[in-house]
């Protein structure tokens, strides 16, 4: 089975992500990084909007004609000498990979960052067949020193703050000298290079994930900042491409479209420090590289969305801005959401993949502000699918009983003016008389929710229409 | 003189429910200003927009509720709402209750056609560029969410507000961040929505202006009684009450001065 799921209590989470202090200060850092930084080097490009527009469409155009590319894809990868597994499932995809790694007796297996490998937690099960797994990308590595899992999905230990991370580099890595200086930031990144240079060395497989795979070469394409993808890659006999369906682009000038959105959306980068791409094993005549190439492709629920309402959320090339202009997530961090994946594409994405009756909170936490549509590199209109997913949620009668209930209430006078008319004119002369020395309740029956938090005005008197109505008449 | 008031456009006000049942005084505020801007109003009969059963995701009820408004609203030339919300709500989703329905969707599409938020029915469909009004002290300026990225609803109110006499705008950190309201988000996840709308309260305190405006009376309601039960001194008021020099009535959740 996939990660352990906590969606469930995601309000449960999201108290206690509420009251952790250093998460609170940590997720600052998300605010603060990642909005300023794309916004200005989107405004920097006057093509930006056109390219958004370009890059919806290209991957439109491959989702609506999937099988072909799919098809195409392997053909090349074979060509190259590569190999194209399909996994319907999570379990597959696992079993897969561990059959490769027993094949060639691996022991220790390197890891470049991979949300899929997230997805279907395959750290343990390389862990439980014997092996070790080595996350070479420093945030994963970080958050496997603590047992945790990513936070976000592109910058997974962005719920740490640096003393965190020194603290754990000095717990674990006990060979080195306990005086030494681990203040700045940079400190930490090169201890964390010395020790990730020896497991490269003495890795046999190299699993890496793939932010693209090209239909017309058999190409993957990923995008790093640290180059562990490269060393992952290139240094084991073996490479394993892991990677979902719907990362297919049809061509190499596609995707060069959509690395120009990638970055700038993501970090606010023009483009990533390294973009790598790998077609096949080592040729006779390269100079390194890996024996074997294998591609996994992961459908786990996927082609289940293709052609109906939550299609348009396969377009997602998982750059992290929704998450990272989302209140919601500024508020409760990534770990709230209890799974995989986080923000507004967690939000439309994990109920497809794990169950709406699992994951239902997630597309209802949201306010439905709109920043996140606004700023999606391939237009995914996020609070629409999370609509669907309530309307989906409402047929099935998921959602709680006193909202059902309540809304039922509203929804009855709502379609009744005349009787809505007369049940509120009452109710707001009873309201104001009773708010009118303070101009607000502090506390109101039926309003907890509310007056929990903040005071609730005391309405002004008549209604508007009554009033209304009033002054007509007299003027008539 | 006749004549002349045949020519002017016919606008239905929508009040909104929050301001039919809140804060009236929102309503009349709107009404004199489509008046100033040439406009005849008439209020027909109204309960909602449909939207917090649209959010929670029963269609057959906001149809319901879509298909009242569109009756109600059938002989004016605009339809205008003192609010983002729920003005986004009747132009951008009420046509999509009705995809795939041929004759229905074609009554939405010429409904959401007359739809305006009232600001920037105001500045783009009339053309105003300036009020007669008068207003004494700084103000800060909310973008509420739906106003901004489903209407594009920045800069008109701004710009109204400028030729207000007496008035200065401090701009806070952040405005088009949302306040954490969210319709049913406020009570359903009222600790989240508790936690944004305090880094709202604060940005709201830290521009130093003495009220809060906004187009959206939730949002209002939300930022208000947060700033109340923090104990600071910000009066909260709608856009539309500064506009038309309308601000007799106490701000927003505060008492009536004794006299
Ligand atoms: S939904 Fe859009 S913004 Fe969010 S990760 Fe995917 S591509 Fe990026």
């Amino acid at each position: 089975m996939t990660l352990h799921v906590t969606s469930p209590a995601f309000k449960a989470n999201a108290h206690e992500a509420l009251s952790d202090e250093a998460l609170q200060r940590a997720l600052t850092n998300v605010e603060k990084g990642f909005i300023g930084k794309r916004k200005k080097v989107a405004d920097k490009l006057p093509e930006f909007e056109a390219l958004r527009d370009s890059a919806r469409d290209i991957k439109n155009h491959t989702l609506a004609h999937l099988d072909l590319y799919l098809e195409a894809y392997e053909a090349k990868v074979t060509a190259a000498g590569g190999h194209v597994h399909f996994a319907p499932t999570a379990a597959d995809a696992s079993k897969i990979v561990l059959d490769i790694c027993r094949r060639v007796g691996a022991k220790v297996v390197t890891k470049g960052k991979s949300m899929i490998s997230e997805e279907i937690d395959l750290n343990t099960h390389i862990e439980a067949a014997g092996m070790a797994a080595v996350e070479t990308d420093l945030g994963e590595y970080i958050i496997q020193l603590r047992g945790e899992t990513p936070s976000h999905i592109i910058a997974p230990a962005v719920h740490l703050n640096r003393d965190q991370v020194e603290a754990d580099f000095r717990r674990v890595h006990t060979d080195l000298p306990d005086d030494r200086d681990l203040q700045a930031p940079e400190s930490l990144l090169a201890e964390a290079r010395g020790v990730l240079r020896k497991r490269f060395l003495a890795a046999d497989v190299g699993i890496t994930g793939a932010n693209f795979l090209v239909a017309e070469t058999g190409t993957s394409i990923i995008v790093t900042n640290e180059g562990n993808g490269d060393l992952t890659q290139t240094l084991p006999k073996v490479h394993i491409v892991l990677a979902s369906l719907e990362k297919l682009v049809p061509t190499l000038d596609d995707v060069s479209q959509m690395l120009r959105v990638l970055a700038r959306s993501a970090t606010g980068q023009e483009m990533s420090v390294y973009t790598t791409f790998s077609t096949g094993p080592r040729r006779p005549d390269d100079v390194d590289g890996p024996g074997e190439y294998h591609v996994v492709l992961l459908d786990n629920g996927r082609s289940s969305m293709l052609g109906g309402e939550f299609q348009d959320m396969l377009r997602c090339i998982r750059c992290g801005a929704c998450m990272n202009h989302c209140p919601v997530y500024h508020a409760v961090g990534g770990h709230a959401y209890g799974w995989v994946y986080p923000g507004p594409m967690g939000a439309v994405l994990s109920p497809s993949l794990i169950g709406v009756d699992k994951a239902g909170h997630l597309p209802n936490a949201s306010t439905f502000c709109g920043r996140c549509e606004s700023v999606c590199p391939v237009r995914i209109p996020l609070p629409k699918l999370m609509r669907h997913w309530r309307e989906r949620e409402f047929e099935r009668n998921l959602s709680p009983a006193p909202v059902r209930y309540g809304l039922k209430a509203w929804g009855f006078f709502a379609r009744r003016p005349a009787l809505y008319r007369l049940a509120t004119r009452a109710a707001m002369t009873t309201l104001s008389l009773l708010g009118r020395n303070k101009g607000r309740f502090a506390k109101l029956p039926l309003a907890g929710g509310w007056t929990a938090y903040r005071d609730f005005p005391a309405p002004e008197g008549k209604t508007f229409q009554a009033r209304w109505k009033a002054q007509q008449d007299k003027r008539a | 003189m006749a004549t002349m008031i045949d020519t002017k456009p016919r606008v239905g006000l929508f009040a909104t429910c929050l301001v039919d049942l809140i804060r009236p005084s929102v309503g009349f505020a709107a009404a004199k200003l489509i008046e100033d801007a040439g406009c005849e109003v008439v209020v027909p009969s109204q309960t909602c927009c449909g939207q917090p059963a649209f959010n929670s995701g029963d269609r057959a009820t906001s149809r319901a509720i879509a298909l009242q408004v569109m009756d109600a609203f059938q002989g004016v030339d605009y339809v205008v709402a003192p609010s983002g919300s729920c003005a986004g709500m009747l132009k951008k989703h009420v046509p999509e209750l009705f995809e795939g329905e041929p004759d229905l969707a074609r009554r939405a599409a010429a409904f959401s056609a007359k739809v305006h938020e009232l600001v920037s029915f105001l500045v783009d469909v009339r053309g105003v560029t300036s009020v007669e009004a008068r207003f004494d002290g700084s103000v800060t300026y909310h973008d509420s969410c739906s106003g901004l990225r489903e209407l594009g609803v920045k800069t008109q109110p701004r710009k109204l507000l400028e030729s207000v006499d007496g008035l200065s705008i401090s701009e806070m950190r952040d405005p088009d961040v949302c306040c954490g309201f969210g319709g049913t988000f406020a009570v359903k996840y009222g600790e989240i929505s508790d936690a944004i709308v305090a880094k709202k309260a604060e940005n709201v305190w830290a521009s130093e202006a003495g009220t809060l405006l906004a187009g959206d009376l939730g949002c209002l309601m939300n930022m208000a009684g947060k700033l109340q039960r923090q104990g600071r001194e910000v009066k909260a008021r709608h856009v539309a009450e500064v506009l038309a020099g309308m601000t007799d009535e106490p701000a927003i959740g505060e008492p009536a001065e004794k006299v």
